[in-house]
């Protein structure tokens, strides 16, 4: 399984750069992700899709789509698509510690 | 490895909600995919813009052997209401919003969605017919023009 080294953390993750142990993940590890995928700093607006997706994933054990984060009133897909430039979905489940959404919308 | 596609223009032709859509999912993707895309409305397809048609979309019951029935059957008053509703139930629980919804998603999105004017002559619409999402209507040479450097995908 290839690893990757964030910091002083070594984390999990598939062929994608998506974690696989999201006991590893910390905030830290979440601020390096998103400085890879070229998001320099995470804003409070970020972390409040971050925290949605965990809470939404601990709950129905999905990675929420981004019609779902728009229904809920965390996030409009205006809003999403420019905290996340260039995939929102992808990189907020990335950045979150997800594994890789697989739907379609 | 190979280049990543850096923009897609797709074309949507007929009006059915089994035409309609794997357009609407295919631009909707490509946003997703950090993709620049457009959309471009000609002839029935434009019923999925305009507003007085777009939450009306049915799946073409005649003629379709997709639907594993005799086309008789389809003709059957209500049956095509009745089999889009049946799939717009299970379409919503894998989280695919509706037309009008999906529509304004995508515009959302940031894919830039246009209507042909050739058929807005024909069908003798207006810019008020359609949603608000429509950023304008074009003739075939400017969609050539918009659609330039990228693929372009004909549904």
């Amino acid at each position: 399984m290839p690893q990757k080294q964030f910091g002083t953390a070594t984390v999990d993750v598939d062929a994608d750069g998506f974690m696989t142990d999201f006991a590893q993940w910390t905030r830290e590890v979440a601020a390096a992700i998103a400085k890879e995928e070229g998001i320099a700093e995470l804003t409070p607006a970020h972390w409040k899709v971050v925290e949605f997706m965990h809470k939404e994933f601990k709950e129905n054990g999905q990675v929420p789509s981004i019609r779902r984060l728009n229904k809920s009133g965390v996030i409009s897909t205006k809003e999403l698509y420019e905290l996340f430039p260039g995939g929102p979905a992808k990189k907020a489940a990335k950045i979150a510690g997800m594994k890789k959404p697989e739907g379609c919308v | 490895m190979e280049e990543k596609i850096k923009k897609v223009s797709i074309i949507i032709s007929k009006g059915s909600l089994d035409s309609v859509y794997p357009g609407l999912i295919m631009a909707n993707g490509a946003r997703m995919e950090g993709i620049e895309a457009n959309l471009f409305f000609t002839f029935f397809g434009m019923d999925a813009i305009t507003k007085k048609r777009m939450g009306k979309i049915k799946i073409a019951t005649v003629g379709n052997p997709g639907m594993h029935m005799p086309s008789l059957a389809g003709i059957l008053p209500g049956f095509s209401a009745f089999a889009t509703s049946m799939m717009m139930k299970t379409m919503d629980k894998i989280d695919i919003p509706p037309v009008p919804e999906y529509i304004e998603m995508i515009s959302d999105a940031g894919c830039k969605l246009y209507a042909c004017k050739a058929t807005v002559d024909m069908f003798k619409l207006k810019k008020e017919d359609f949603c608000p999402q429509v950023d304008s209507i074009i003739n075939v040479g400017k969609f050539y023009e918009i659609a330039a450097g990228g693929h372009i995908i004909f549904t």
